[in-house]
């Protein structure tokens, strides 16, 4: 008697369970249960398990029967003059599901010829055991398993062509490449998938050498020609909106150039580009601070003393300005309504990013690297035929990593440019290195990529020869324009009087904690202190009581709240931080008494 | 030659002088001899650490930074997969918590000269340690319902391993069971209560008590295991008892080791705990391969043991200690702190780190340390 579990939960038993599995899977192939059952028996533990729930991942695979796959070349005729698809060969059996669990009893061959009598399944291709992504890689097979999933990923960072409608679209943060191309190297998934409709990276001539350092720790060097001719040259868009809110009392917002008597009026210079309706006009650039929609909001409280007070029924500013270090141009601007029926105006900025020391950019074997050197054409490395790649890249990121497909990509990369045809990548069914090695060796070229090179600078001739060929290199979205932030002095918090946290408030850079201890660790206690010194405050202090005194300015004298004026008041420097923990303390009812002490 | 020791013999330790002695050769001139004391006594007091130098954070730093690299879980195996001790962080932080529960209790038993040679013997040994209870010797254990009555087959074979006849054990039966009657049948044991009244709950709950009973044994070991170290055999156990074992004659008592320091701090003492501390914190680090300077360990290991009980280095543990209100709060629960200390009123005077960092004034340490005391003539 065997147990017999649907889902994990016990529903019967049954007598014969190597044929009732049998019979599942074969009604399953006929069609008359779902394709998405699976079923397995364990014999060691001599239950029948049958999974339905959702959630699991289950891949297809092609049914063999006595080491013959059930597809046969008429299916195939048939799929070609579109007379049967997909879920056909599904419901025939021809094609199955397999979940985790039913994978365990399967035997899958890889390949066609692999197959045997024993075997139960086939794979559809050979690529079907990686992802989407991951099958955009090339000549993946040749790549270490790692840096693999690293390609993939840093693939969906690329700068590309993302929607074909995008000038009509409000995205946010949204970069365009200018130039994108198609691959030279693709894959089977880049078709699949109209890779050329929207594509994501350019082809690049790689040269593998290093060049005066600017490419270590795995920077890149770009041709200033190259860049200057277009290279990973992109667009970056953002939108900035604003709405005329409603408010109790019939009050609403009011969107157009806010009069010289609104509180908090800027100046005239950052209204100039607004025009009569208070908005911008298309193309203009703006930089940090400048006005893009100019509003004023009606009073925000309406108290009964502020009747008699002439300043009551002032308007406020409350227009979007750009905050700090954002700058644009102005590239169309949209107006409309939202839910509420509230006027909603929304512009979109369009900024230029040309590629720039600190961008970052990667094949597509997770050989990512930041510019560390834009070099001016003239002294670019050139080879025999005058030949200048467009990136240098360093041959030490080889070596540790395995990237194999990277050289490889190179390597067939440089035969599609001269052949003048695609190559094929697909993992596991590329052209072969041979055969790519053999036609380079015919277009003219040593077979195994490498040039004669000469100098940029001085013209000489290396004494190594340098490899060399076409590789599709991506531009991904991390811009270091988006990204620079530095400070020396700027805003600081309300209730800490500490400096602002984050690049958008022009925050400073917190010294944490740890690094608090470094400092300790070398006894370089003066140096501490300064570092802490950005809320530090002379506080008068009460000698009497111990509590925080009073210092009237405009008399230039102390007192304290509690003792009065005849005690003696001496000012201590302490942090505000202190003071305000101080503070807290009084409020929930604890003395803190300060003692002073001369310190010597 | 001697008086030129003798002049080194106050700037120099002891221990380093003697160093010197042995390998400086006998045959040396006065001079030479110098040379050697002076560069010695120049390396010497530039490995002193300075005054006002940071020895506390410079060793929290150096052991935490090497304990960012170590491996998660790991589990050290001595010998047999059932024998696993728990080493790496987890054990690291289990050290420096001070727990008072540790996760693998073990002991190291090494023997005495005659007893620590054949393998039959030691194993013999071995298993005269481990603890024996009355399940661990029975093949059954039966409640009768219609005479509640509990009946205990023993394991003949078993019992003739450890040496014990039913009889004995009866006599220990009889001895954590009063009111009831015993009675042995070869190797059979019949319990019955001696009172009328059939208790059937009663009978039950004296089957599960009679599972436990103590039969022989060191309490608390719970396995053993005779394993070759160097020239010689010793028994490594799962679970300790340092105060019996160290009672049997046939035990090195100088070289036992248990990995329990609460243990060696109740039977040995706080000095011995101290050196347990770091023998163990020392073992977590080297058997990761980091190299941690032993002096770093030795601080933390008196830290927590300065107050005579081993502390552990958290809130309940020498943080508590601190005497300032402001360092203590500063880390973890800061309210309870500070409404304890206004109630009694507690004085911060702000001598140590933390404080003066939230003060922002200069921390007493390194250049922060010394004061220039000048006499101002007064006008």
């Amino acid at each position: 008697m065997t147990e017999v579990f649907l889902d994990n939960s016990f529903i019967g038993t049954v007598q014969d369970p190597k044929s009732f599995v049998d019979r599942l899977i074969s009604q399953r192939r006929m069609g008359k249960i779902a394709s998405t059952l699976n079923v397995i028996y364990n014999e060691a533990l001599n239950q029948v398990f049958i999974e339905m729930s959702k959630g699991r991942a289950v891949r297809p695979l092609l049914v063999v029967k006595d080491g013959k796959p059930l597809l046969t070349e008429r299916h195939i005729q048939q799929l070609e003059k579109n007379e049967i698809t997909w879920s056909d060969l599904v419901k025939q059996g021809v094609i199955e599901y397999l979940d985790a669990t039913e994978e365990e009893n399967a035997l899958v061959a890889f390949y066609e010829g692999e197959l045997t009598s024993e075997h139960t399944h086939l794979e559809i291709s050979p690529m079907d055991i990686v992802g989407l992504c991951t099958s955009l890689v090339p000549l993946g097979n040749y790549n270490h398993s790692v840096r693999l999933m690293q390609g993939s990923k840093n693939q969906k960072h690329a700068i590309g062509f993302y929607v074909t409608n995008y000038f009509v679209r409000m995205d946010m943060d949204v970069n365009l490449m200018h130039y994108p191309q198609v691959p030279l190297v693709h894959t089977l998934t880049h078709e699949i998938s109209n890779f050329e409709k929207h594509p994501a990276g350019q082809n690049v001539v790689v040269a593998v050498m290093s060049y005066d350092g600017y490419n270590m720790e795995d920077a890149i060097i770009l041709n200033r020609g190259s860049v200057d001719r277009g290279l990973g040259r992109s667009s970056y868009y953002r939108p900035v909106s604003s709405e005329e809110l409603r408010y109790s009392g019939g009050l609403i917002d009011e969107i157009g150039i806010p009069d010289k008597d609104v509180k908090g009026y800027r100046s005239e210079r950052d209204y100039r580009f607004l025009e009569e309706d208070g908005i911008v006009f298309p193309e203009a650039k703006v930089a940090e601070g400048d006005v893009i929609i100019g509003k004023a909001s009606p009073p925000r409280f309406l108290s009964s003393l502020d009747e008699y007070n002439l300043t009551s029924n002032q308007k406020r500013e409350a227009s979007t300005a750009l905050k700090h270090g954002e700058e644009g141009i102005v590239d169309m601007i949209l107006l409309t309504e939202n839910e509420e029926g509230n006027k909603l105006v929304q512009v979109r900025l369009r900024d230029l990013k040309i590629p720039e020391i600190g961008d970052k950019f990667t094949s597509r074997h997770g050989q990512k690297g930041v510019i560390g050197m834009i070099v001016p054409e003239e002294d670019v490395p050139f080879s025999a035929s005058g030949m200048k790649p467009d990136i240098i890249f360093s041959p030490h990121g080889i070596p540790t990593r395995m990237t194999v497909a990277h050289v490889l990509e190179a390597l067939a990369g440089k035969v599609g440019a001269m052949s003048g045809r695609f190559i094929d990548g697909t993992i596991f069914a590329s052209e072969k290195e041979a055969d790519l090695r053999k036609e380079l060796l015919s277009l003219g070229f040593r077979e195994d990529g490498t040039e004669v090179m000469y100098s940029g600078t001085t013209g000489k001739q290396y004494k190594a020869r340098i490899f060399i060929g076409n590789m599709y290199y991506l531009r991904l979205k991390h811009l270091v324009s988006n990204k620079m932030h530095s400070r020396a002095r700027g805003p600081i918090q309300l209730l800490t009087r500490q400096p602002t946290e984050g690049r958008a408030k022009e925050g400073g850079l917190r010294l944490g904690e740890m690094e608090k201890d470094t400092f300790v660790a070398h006894g370089a206690s003066l140096l501490l202190k300064e570092r802490f010194d950005s809320d530090k405050l002379m506080v008068p202090v009460c000698e009497n009581c111990g509590m925080v005194a009073i210092h009237d300015a405009r008399k230039n004298k102390y007192y304290c709240n509690v003792c009065g004026e005849n005690v003696e008041i001496n000012t201590v420097e302490m942090s505000y931080a202190f003071k305000l923990i101080l503070d807290e303390f009084k409020s929930f009812g604890v003395y803190p008494k300060l003692k002073l002490k001369g310190k010597y | 030659m001697e008086d030129l020791y003798a002049e080194y013999e106050e700037k120099l330790p002891q221990k380093l002088i003697e160093e010197i002695k042995t390998h400086v050769p006998s045959k040396i001139s006065k001079t030479k001899l110098k040379a050697i004391l002076e560069k010695v006594y120049l390396e010497y007091i530039t490995g002193i650490a300075e005054p006002g130098e940071c020895v506390g954070l410079v060793g929290a730093e150096s052991i935490g930074e090497p304990g960012t690299q170590m491996t998660l879980n790991t589990f050290h195996f001595a010998g047999v997969s059932e024998m696993n001790v728990t080493t790496g962080l987890p054990r690291l932080i289990e050290i420096l918590d001070g727990r008072a529960e540790i996760s693998t209790k073990m002991m190291e038993i090494y023997l005495k000269k005659p007893y620590n040679q054949q393998p039959e013997q030691v194993k013999k040994l071995a298993e005269s340690l481990k603890e024996t209870l009355l399940k661990d010797i029975t093949t059954s254990m039966s409640i009768n319902l219609a005479e509640t009555k509990l009946v205990i087959e023993l394991d003949e074979k078993k019992l003739t391993d450890i040496n014990v006849k039913p009889v004995q054990i009866a006599k220990v039966l009889e001895k954590n069971f009063k009111g009831y009657a015993l009675k042995v049948d070869e190797a059979s044991l019949i319990i019955k209560s001696k009172s009328k009244e059939e208790d059937i709950s009663g009978i039950y709950k004296l089957k599960q008590k009679a599972k436990s009973v103590y039969i022989g044994g060191v309490k608390g070991i719970k396995q053993v295991l005779p394993v070759k170290r160097g020239d010689e055999l010793i028994i490594i156990t799962a679970g300790t008892n340092l105060k019996e074992i160290l009672q049997l004659d046939f035990v090195d008592q100088n070289r036992v080791m248990s990995n329990d320091i609460f243990e060696i701090q109740e039977v040995l003492g706080i000095e011995a705990a101290r050196q347990a501390v770091i023998k163990e914190v020392f073992k977590v680090i080297d058997a990761q391969g980091l190299n941690v300077d032993m002096r770093h360990i030795m601080l933390v290991a008196d830290t927590m043991t300065m107050s005579g009980t081993v502390l552990g280095i958290n809130r309940y543990g020498i943080v508590k200690e601190k005497p300032s209100v402001l360092a203590r709060a500063s880390f973890e629960t800061p309210i309870k702190h500070i409404i304890q200390a206004s109630i009694t009123g507690e004085k911060d005077d702000l001598k140590s780190v933390i404080e003066n960092v939230m003060l922002n004034q200069y921390v007493p340490i390194g250049t922060g340390l010394p004061g220039l005391i000048t006499k101002i003539k007064k006008a």
